[in-house]
């Protein structure tokens, strides 16, 4: 019984694979055609370059905390970091 | 899957089996964090500075005392090239729960270290690195690659990352060796929305496959031949196991410069488990050098399929786990942390240093994880389990 429900997850991720993937192939398809221009100037992005701005203000520090986590939770990943300042470079 | 069944009597098996499992969860998980902090660190199209990160960490909670230092390092050759390593120590000792109910505390040290390569080509960041893992029962080695990119007037920048681990597991005064190996696939995307706010997504599968249980722990299932009411057995796992994680993440600038982090993440994987984590933060400097800040966390998940507190007899179900994280429960956190910048000059060739301090709170409440070790008249009956920890990290950081 439980390895039939293993079975039937398996086949639910996969399921779930294709659908992020054609999610992911229509949005670069919309955002090939758009013409959409940045809308923020580099000019404009002296607050987003303060360090209060990172999505990962602490380093090893911070991934630390993720360690922490982990061994105590059965989630994993997705814990990011990627990102953040002005993006002015 | 061979269940072994285990001496007959829970206090024989604490003499005989004096060591327990901590590390082989934590050490199996923990390539995973080692990586994406390499990941982490390429979200814009420029090379991390030259600098050097000292943490000393500290964890004391549920009968857990873990501490140690962890080093990373960073070099850059010429414009396009940098180099990293980190060596990272934990030192446990261990009286938790799931020690005290088979077996016998105990103390050990876990080292790893790991070195990486990141190469920067226009707007592109591609990285690589190796990271091991060693214990005196287990190993672990892992390799990744990522890349990196930003565009659209570098409003955007995208990343996707490949991690590839491999486990050796074995078992103290015992013959035995098992492998596990793991495929981890990310992929980040970060978007400045305002000129005071920006989002972040990421999304990680994982799978792993091999002997992914801990050779350590056990289930217990009903025995009236023994004195308490049962007895306990090894836990026997699936062999397969997919995750995917989801997470979303906003940052806002506030009109009196302090910053306001909000992050939800969902998880579901293959054994049945599925988690909620939120996140709000908020980050206040107070001057020029001092910056103060505080978070709140909170996580829930169901338990897994194969997941029972006390089972009905030996071998009851073809899987068969009672780990407390495999169990249905909820934990949250509150932290604080505060942070001191010193400027450029104060040591020469030094760029900027900076010391940081923070604390965590945090409490878990299980909502079908007995604590055995407050036996009741009838087995099931034992009272839910729920402990508190303090987390301690003192960071130092100056860029050359």
């Amino acid at each position: 019984m439980q390895i039939l429900s293993v079975v039937v997850n398996e086949s639910r991720f996969k399921s779930m694979s294709i659908k992020l993937l054609n999610m992911l192939v229509v949005l670069l398809a919309i955002s090939a055609c758009s013409e959409i221009k940045p809308w923020v100037k580099p000019y404009e992005r002296s607050n987003l370059a303060d360090p209060i701005m990172s999505l990962d203000r602490h380093g090893a520090a911070g991934s630390y905390m993720h360690h922490v986590y982990q061994a105590r939770e059965s989630a994993r990943g997705a814990e990011g970091g990627s990102g953040g300042g002005c993006g002015c470079n | 899957m061979v269940v072994t069944k285990t001496a007959k009597s829970p206090f024989l098996k604490v003499l005989s089996e004096s060591k327990q499992p901590f590390f082989k969860y934590f050490f199996r998980l923990s390539i995973t964090v080692t990586c994406s902090l390499f990941v982490s660190l390429v979200g814009a199209a420029t090379l991390a500075p030259d600098s050097v990160d000292a943490v000393y960490h500290s964890y004391d909670g549920g009968g857990m005392d873990i501490n140690g230092p962890f080093i990373l390092v960073r070099k850059s050759i010429g414009t396009d090239f940098s180099v990293n390593g980190h060596y990272y120590i934990d030192s446990l000792s261990a009286a938790s729960i799931d020690v005290l109910a088979t077996a016998s505390p105990y103390e050990e040290e876990r080292t790893e270290y790991s070195v990486g390569l990141d190469y920067l080509h226009e707007k592109t960041i591609v990285s690589t690195g190796y990271t091991n893992s060693t214990e005196n029962d287990f190993e672990a080695n892992s390799g990744f690659i990522s890349i990196s990119q930003s565009f659209f007037g570098d409003l955007s920048t995208i990343s996707l990352a490949y991690v590839k681990g491999k486990d050796d597991v074995g078992k103290i005064n015992n013959v035995f060796s098992e492998k596990a190996e793991r495929d981890i696939y990310k992929i980040g995307f970060s978007q400045i929305l305002t000129k005071n706010s920006l989002l972040g997504f990421n999304l990680e599968m994982i799978t792993d496959e091999g002997y992914l249980n801990n050779p350590y722990r056990s289930y217990r299932f009903l025995d009236p031949s023994m004195p308490q009411g049962y007895d306990d057995a090894t836990e026997v796992y699936p062999e397969t196991r997919t995750s995917y994680a989801v997470a979303m993440r906003a940052l806002y600038y506030l009109p009196y410069r302090a910053s306001i982090k909000g992050e939800y993440r969902f998880f579901n994987d293959s054994w049945g488990i599925t988690a909620h984590t939120y996140d709000v933060s908020y980050v206040h400097p107070l001057g020029a050098r001092w910056t103060v800040e505080g978070h709140y966390r909170y996580y829930s998940q169901t338990q897994a399929d194969f997941y029972k507190d006390l089972f009905p007899f030996q071998d009851a179900e073809t899987y068969m786990g009672r780990d407390k994280e495999l169990s249905s429960f909820s934990d949250f956190t509150v932290g604080g942390g505060i942070t001191y910048e010193f400027g450029q000059g104060v040591i020469p060739h030094i760029d900027k240093m900076k010391f940081t301090a923070l604390v965590d709170y945090m409490k878990f409440t299980y909502d079908n994880f007995r604590d055995v070790t407050k036996p009741s008249v009838t087995p099931g009956d034992e009272p839910l389990y729920g402990y508190d920890a303090w987390v301690t990290r003192l960071a130092f950081t100056f860029e050359y």
